[in-house]
Formats: C-alpha cells, structure tokens, sequence
C-alpha cells in the first residue's frame, strides 16, 4: 500500500478510504448480505454510491456537521454504510446495542443528545417511541426494514430507502455540500462514538478520531498482513469496538469485503458459506461451537467416534507444535496430515473455520483446553487483549508464539507499562480522545501523557515478554489472610467444563471461596435427554441432584488442579451452589458483552452468599427478573447448597524443587 | 363504531376495509341426519380479518371447508367476487386465490421446510415431467421464479434459519408457522386460517399474532379465521360472527359482539357486568 507523506498517504478518514477503495478496488466485492437465501452483493463502487445517496438524503433531512447519528441494528451492509454517510456529512455516527431496553437506550440516546437515530425495524422504532417524551434533540428516524411501520405517522419517520432516493433526486443540489463537508475531515475529527458497556455503573462515551481508528487498523492489518482478499463475517454486534475496527476500520484500511449473516440464527451457516479467512469471536462462541460438536460425537457411531478419538488425540499432541513451525517428526506429520483428510478438515469446514488463516479471541479469557482446541486442528487461533478506549489494540500474539496463557506482545506503536500495583498503562496512537461529556472519568482514565489505566493487573513473562493478564486489578482481591484472591482464574477453570457456562468465585477478605454456577442447558439439556430425565425449565433441571453430582465432580477437579498451583492453591472452592437462572443482561447482572457485574451480582444474591458461609445446606430465595420486553415478575426457589472436596496442597518443598 | 357502506369502511386503526368479497347465502349443511350449518349467512369484505368463533361443535371448522369449497351446501349460496361460486374441487377454489391451513398441521414430515413452502407455489409450475427431470428451460426458469416467491415469505414469517430442516424435527409452533408459509407462498387472496393457535403457548401465540396482522397489513390479504382463544380473536379481528349449535348467534365488531346477550349466554357464559 502507497505510503507517502504521513503514513496513512493522506488517507485520513474512513470515507476517504472509501473514496479510495471506489476508484482502486471499484470491481472488488465490498459488501455481501444474505437475503432471500442468495448472498446479494456490493462492490465498492456501488457501495459508494449507496453511501452517497444516503449522506445527501441526510444533508436534504438537515443534518449538521457535528450532529450525533444513533445507529440502532444487526449487522447489515446498511447500518455500516449509515456510519459512513454520517461520517461523510460531518456528523458522529454512535452505534448502539440493538437488543438494549428502552431505558437503557433512552440514557445512551438523551447522553449524547442524537438528533437521528437510523434504525433496524419496527421493534427499535417502537423502542425510540416510547422513551421520546425525554428525548428533547430526537429529530428523525430512519428505518430499514418498513413492516408493520406503514401505519404510523411519518411526519419524523422516514424510510430508509426514501432516504437515499430523495438524496439521489437532490444530488445536483447537495453534491458541493457534501464534497466540502468530506474535504474538512482529517485526522483530527472525531471517527465514531462508541458507549462502552462497562462492568460498573453508567456507560460511557468513547470519543474516538479518525487517526484513532485509522493508526489502529494500519498497524493491527500490517501485523498480521490483511490485505484486500480477506472474506470477513460481520456478527458481532456493531456498538462493539471490534466490530467497528474490523468491519469498518481494517475493511477500508485494507478494502476486504464484509459479509453480514441472514439472521442471527443462521450465523452458523452462513459462516459455512462464507468460509472467512480472518474470524473473529468472543471466547463464548469457540465455547458453544465445541460444545455443539462434543454433543454432536456424543451420539455419533462408535467407528466414528474412534476415529474423532484417536486423531484428536494426536492433533492436541503435535497440532500446536506444527502450527508454530516447530520440529515435529515425519511420522507425525504423516498421521497428521491423515487426520486432516479424515478428521480435522471436515471438521473445520464443518464449523467454518475452513479458510481461516487469522482468528482472536478477546473480550475475556478463554480456558487453555478450549484455546489448544482448535489450534490442534491447524486453526491459526490467536489471543488479543484489548478495549474500547484503545481502538481494540493493546497486545497481540505473533505468528508462532502462541499460547494460551499469554496475551501477546505490545502491539505495533503501543507502549506499556506496568504500575507498582500490577496495574497495566499503556499509550498508542489509537488511545480515545476523551469520554464524551465526562472530564473526570477522562482524566481519572488518561494522564496528561497519555498514559491510560486498563484496570487489568498483569505483568510481563519473563520467559518470552509477553503480557500476563491475572484479572481485573479490583477484581483482585486478598484472602482474609492475606493471600491472593484471583477469582477470573478459577472461575475460566470452571467454565472449561462444557456443562458449565459462567460461575461467579466470592472469596475477598474471606477464609475460603465459593461459587455460584450456571449450567449449560444445551449440553446438561442433552446429556438429561440421553438418560430420560425429564424437566421443564432451567430452574428444574439445575436442581437435579445429579446434575448437582456432576458439577461437583468438577468443582473438585478444578479444585485439584489448582492444588498443584503455588500462587492459587489456596483459591480452591470449598462450597457452591447451583443459581436457579441464568445470569442475564437484562437483569444487569452481566453486560451486554456477557461480562459478569460482579458487584451487582454480589449485592443481588446477598442471601445465598450469606448462606454459602453460614453451613446451611438449603436455601429459600426470591429473585426479580426482566423479561426480554422489559416487564418483570419473580421467580423462587429452594437451592441446595453442596460442599466440595478441598484436595491437599503439596508440600511446598515439593513445589518449589 | 364503524360507519359501513357498500364501499367499505375504515377501522379505529386506520385500515381502509373494501367491499364484499366473499358472501355466504341461507348456507344449510347436512351430514345424513345431523345439520352441522344452519341457514348462516354473513359476508367478508375485501382486506378485513373476519374471525368465526363458537363453542365446541358449532359448526366453526364445517364453515370454513364450505368456505374453501370441501363442503358442498346442500341449500344456499356461496358468492365470489360478484359471482356466484358453484360446486368446485377444492383445487379450483385454490386456483380462485383462496388458501388455507389445517387445524391439524398437515405438512410433509419428511420433506425440508423449504420444500414444503414450495408445494404452496405447485398452482403456478406448469412445466412437464420431462422437462422437470432434466431441469432446463422452463423447468429451470419456473423454480427459479417460484423460490423467488417462497424466499421472501420465509423471509417474512423470520424461518431462515430453518429452511433446510425437515419438518419432522420442529416444534409445534415452528410448525403452525411454515404451515402459514406454505398458504401465503400461493399469495392467496383469501387466507384461511383454521385454529391457527390452537396449543400455542403464549409467546407463540403473541408471534402468530404479530404474523396474521403483518400479513393483511402488508399483503393487503383478506384473513377469515376460526379460533378458540377469546383474547386473541377480540384483539385480532375487525368483524367477528359468532356460532352455536350450527346456528348464527351474533355478528359485528368484536365491543359488538362482547356485548351481544345471546353471545354471552351461549359462548361466554358469565356475564361481565
């Protein structure tokens, strides 16, 4: 790629790229959206046009340089062109999460006081509708899909493709407008405003510029050497920062195309179609996907399951190992290449990771057998350790020196460092300006040099120099004496068990630690379907005795092994109890990246906390839940609260030799 | 509440409702002794949803196979568009635009969704055996143009991510969905729907709902259909005719009929004072 000048070569905002990408890649397929069960598709020049007419629709509707444009839906090819025609008339596109209650919105909406909002359907419309009485600055909306909409009133509704028609009609009029509008943007002009989810009170507004997210496509695309022929899936939800880096930053950086799923259900097949060859996903959906396949082998026939056996076997031994380039023995590369043909190949093609040739996963920790997984199978996974206040990019792992413990070395242009508490500051051209109406978070954040608190407390392997990340630093915590309480580590421990699918570990300023669980009701749902048990709800069958005994087999084998650690073998836990629901964003106990509020669900569950130290065996709670269109009702329920099998910590001596 | 003309009307919501489509006669259906129909006459106008509602063994079901033409009257008329409709197969009431479900679902177990929707568009391919078994020219073309049809009802009715499954392996309200799929894939002018939330739960029945209204809003579809769940035949329909014993007890807007005394004793039973 030319570079010039500056290094970008004057490319120094996302709709020059664009403007880029129409004149050198015009023909490339930019865009790509299942619809009707065929992929349609856009190529940059027709993307561009597209974009076009909608940014002069929107200068005809009367937006001003400066305005904030809500953008509100799944990912399709029209909410990404919505950010771009907002960006290109001088207005903040802000992207928010579509499954969000009203009120949520309503606070993100009035913070930012949106003039706009562009929006996916009848069910966000109504949304806007019924939080407008506060929204004073809510203007117009726009919308994509018009079912169920034609009767409303559309004095301050406008179809989206209205939108783009009027702005076609008005192009001889606007087009100077629009031109000078696009001439001022630089370096300097703010890219997007993303609310970052966050684990404690309020969201906040992420200011991020166009040098931002541009500095951070650059040097992550340069990294891992994107180049225009990468096939993405666009599916993670678009208020997200990696969403908008990859779909948006790095596919103008380095002009690949963005393909967007049918629905949310079909994800699963339309990656098939699409083959990606650089995937991304929270460590949640890699859990899933092995999940579904370990279910899936289950109930498979005996010679298969021998063969899927007996190679994985051999693809956790010498997998990893081939991936890094590292010496492996002729032998083993013949039998692996053996379960390539019969095994790992079909299975790859089966999740769709058949093309992949850079995957990450972020967001949170992912458990070291899940993360060996599908490296074994020659998936080029990867670890990323990021936020939003970064442009994503803090560490990255190279090409060859994976691991799943490690997050990764500094990514290119990020300088870190490491506080006396553990805490880890780093500096990067693709640190946010500022949160938006909010200098006292700003400057709690960011120093005068720059320097951000990650909030995580890590520290640097002296091995290889790459970042460890322990936990969140107030996450962390002593027991009550004195030793580490880090509860992010046992608790990804647990959750390594697909029956598991989240746990909360309480132990700070206390003698010993406990949990709460959520089983898995896909897996423990089959695993009950196989033996004839029968159960109506969660609640049901997370009180199962048996289900209990086998969680219990877990606790006590995490247990075990973290026996074996010398830093945690004292995080071992002592009692736990199975939660009667799962812990759910709309209830606030996680966020909408699936996070747990760890204080919310300490201060919600107060009783069975209490009740995990008293030694009762029983407990009797009631819980207030949020169905997804917001109402409420209550559920209750008699909890069984079981101790599990503390294992021995071996002799420090031993440990030490 | 509803000022009626000939013309049609306009309802609270704003829906402009046309003129009569569809007219029932003096409709007397026997089965040997038993009179399941007795002298019933009512009509559907153009674009409204006509729900017939009534207690067990009023004749609901009965009327709406004289409707879509598998019963034949032995005394009174049935009108269409102006004309009146003599006894036809149920395959040429199809060909007039009138489509329907069943209260029992009946689709093809084995076959995908997707095949199953497209057996609703089998009206409109014409091309032989031969030519379908080489699949070109004309075979080709009509599936092409065929699947178009059908792409965008599942596309409607939100069963993308099942397309492929057969319907054996769906769950029961899953299944009253495709089946609506399969009527509306022969983009009907009339739409029959026969129990459609029979054994729903609620959520699935806040769904179907959702879909009926968004089909008669969008397709501009004429809906008659027979259901038990009071709630949601008040909420849903524009007109509602209401059935005992075989016989036509009531008839009107749904506030009309709530409060119609004959209705209340039949159908409701308690008085809501």
């Amino acid at each position: 790629m030319a570079q010039p000048s500056q290094a970008t070569g004057g490319m120094d905002s996302i709709p020059a790229l664009l403007q880029r990408n129409a004149t050198q890649y015009g023909d490339k397929p930019a865009y790509r959206e299942k619809e009707y069960g065929i992929w349609q598709c856009w190529t940059w020049s027709e993307a561009e046009k597209e974009i076009e007419a909608l940014a002069l629709g929107l200068i005809n509707l009367g937006v001003n340089e400066g305005d904030f444009i809500a953008v509100i839906g799944r990912n399709r090819p029209y909410f990404y062109w919505s950010m771009v025609a907002a960006q290109s008339v001088g207005a903040v596109p802000v992207p928010l999460y579509q499954d969000a209650a009203a009120e949520e919105m309503a606070y993100v909406m009035d913070h930012c006081g949106a003039r706009f909002a562009i929006v996916q359907d009848q069910e966000q419309v109504d949304k806007l509708i019924e939080v407008q009485e506060g929204l004073h600055q809510l203007e117009h909306m726009i919308y994509v899909d018009p079912r169920g909409l034609r009767k409303y009133d559309h004095h301050k509704l406008h179809q989206f493709s209205h939108i783009q028609d009027q702005g076609r009609a008005a192009r001889e009029e606007f087009l100077d407008d629009l031109k000078e509008r696009r001439a001022k943007l630089n370096y300097d002009s703010i890219c997007v405003m993303l609310y970052t989810s966050g684990t404690t009170g309020k969201p906040k507004g992420v200011v991020l510029s166009n040098r931002n997210i541009i500095e951070a496509s650059r040097s992550s695309s340069d990294f891992d050497h994107l180049g225009a022929g990468e096939e993405v899936l666009a599916y993670l939800p678009m208020a997200w920062v990696g969403d908008f880096i990859f779909s948006i930053g790095q596919a103008y950086w380095c002009a690949f195309c963005v393909n967007c799923p049918e629905s949310a259900e079909t994800m699963q097949t339309d990656l098939r179609e699409i083959g990606p060859t650089y995937y991304f996903a929270p460590p949640r959906v890699f859990e899933t996907q092995l999940t579904n396949v370990m279910i899936r082998m289950e109930d498979a026939s005996r010679m298969k399951k021998w063969l899927f056996d007996t190679f994985m076997a051999h693809a956790r031994k010498v997998g990893p190992a081939i991936l890094d380039g590292k010496a492996v023995s002729a032998w083993d590369r013949i039998k692996y290449k053996l379960g390539n043909l019969f095994v790992y190949g079909p299975l790859k093609d089966t999740l769709g990771l058949g093309r992949v040739r850079v995957g990450y996963t972020a967001g949170e920790a992912i458990g070291p057998e899940i993360f060996d997984f599908y490296r074994s199978l020659g998936i080029n996974l990867k670890q990323l350790y990021g936020q939003t206040e970064a442009s994503v990019f803090i560490t990255l792992q190279p090409d060859g020196e994976v691991r799943s413990d490690t997050v990764g070395v500094p990514a290119p242009g990020v300088e870190i460092r490491i506080a006396e508490n553990g805490e880890v500051f780093y500096r990067s051209p693709g640190t946010f300006e500022y949160y938006y109406k909010n200098p006292e978070s700003t400057a709690d954040t960011k120093d005068s040099e720059g320097w951000v608190a990650t909030g995580d407390a890590g520290f640097f392997d002296k091995d290889n120099g790459h970042l460890r990340i322990i936990d969140r630093a107030k996450d962390v915590g002593k027991m009550a004496d004195g030793r580490l309480f880090a509860p992010k580590y046992v608790e990804n421990k647990l959750k390594f068990y697909p029956n598991i699918l989240e746990a909360v570990v309480f132990g700070n300023e206390r003698e010993a630690c406990t949990a709460f669980i959520n089983i898995d009701l896909t897996a423990v749902g089959n695993w009950a379907e196989r033996n004839n048990i029968g159960y109506a709800s969660y609640q049901e069958l997370a009180g199962n005795p048996m289900v209990l005994d086998t969680i219990q087999g877990h606790v006590e084998e995490v247990n075990r092994s973290l026996a074996d650690d010398p830093m945690l073998s004292h995080c071992q836990v002592n009692r736990f109890l199975i939660l009667h629901k799962e812990l759910d964003a709309d209830d606030g106990e996680m966020t909408r990246t699936r996070k747990v509020r760890r204080r919310i669900v300490e201060e919600k569950f107060k009783d069975l906390i209490t009740a995990l130290y008293d030694g009762s065996n029983e407990i009797y709670t009631e819980t207030e839940v949020t169905y997804e269109d917001g109402r409420k009702g209550s559920i209750s329920a008699t909890l069984t609260i079981r101790d599990a099998a503390v294992a021995d910590v071996p002799d420090m001596k031993v440990a030490a030799e | 509440m509803n000022d009626m003309t000939p013309e049609g009307y306009t309802t609270a919501d704003g829906r402009n409702i046309g003129g009569v489509v569809m007219e029932m006669k003096n409709i007397t259906l026997r089965f040997g002794g038993v009179v399941a129909i007795k002298d019933i006459s009512f009509d559907i106008r153009q674009g409204e949803i006509r729900a017939i509602i009534g207690p067990n063994g009023a004749g609901k079901s009965s009327m709406l196979n004289v409707i879509s033409g598998f019963y034949n009257p032995q005394e009174g008329e049935v009108w269409y568009k102006g004309e009146r409709r003599p006894p036809m197969k149920p395959y040429q009431v199809a060909q007039q635009g009138i489509a329907r479900t069943f209260q029992n679902i009946a689709l093809f177990e084995g076959m995908t969704v997707l095949d199953n929707v497209m057996t609703g568009r089998l009206r409109e391919m014409k091309a032989g055996l031969f030519s379908q078994a080489i699949w070109k020219g004309r075979a080709e073309r009509e599936e092409v143009e065929n699947r178009a049809v059908v792409e965008k009802v599942i596309d409607f009715l939100e069963i993308q991510h099942i397309r492929k499954t057969p319907v054996g392996r769906l769950p029961y309200g899953l299944k009253k969905r495709v089946e609506l799929a399969r009527a509306l894939a022969a983009e009907p002018s009339i739409l029959l729907l026969d129990e459609p939330m029979a054994g729903m739960n609620v959520e699935e029945k806040e769904d179907m709902s959702r879909f009926i209204l968004d089909v008669n809003d969008e397709f501009g579809t004429t809906i008659a259909l027979i259901e038990h769940d009071m709630g949601v035949v008040m909420d849903l329909s524009d007109r509602v005719v209401v059935m005992d014993y075989g016989k036509k007890i009531g008839d009107g807007t749904p506030d009309e009929v709530r409060n119609n005394q004959d209705v209340i004793d039949a159908y409701l039973g308690v008085s809501n004072d």
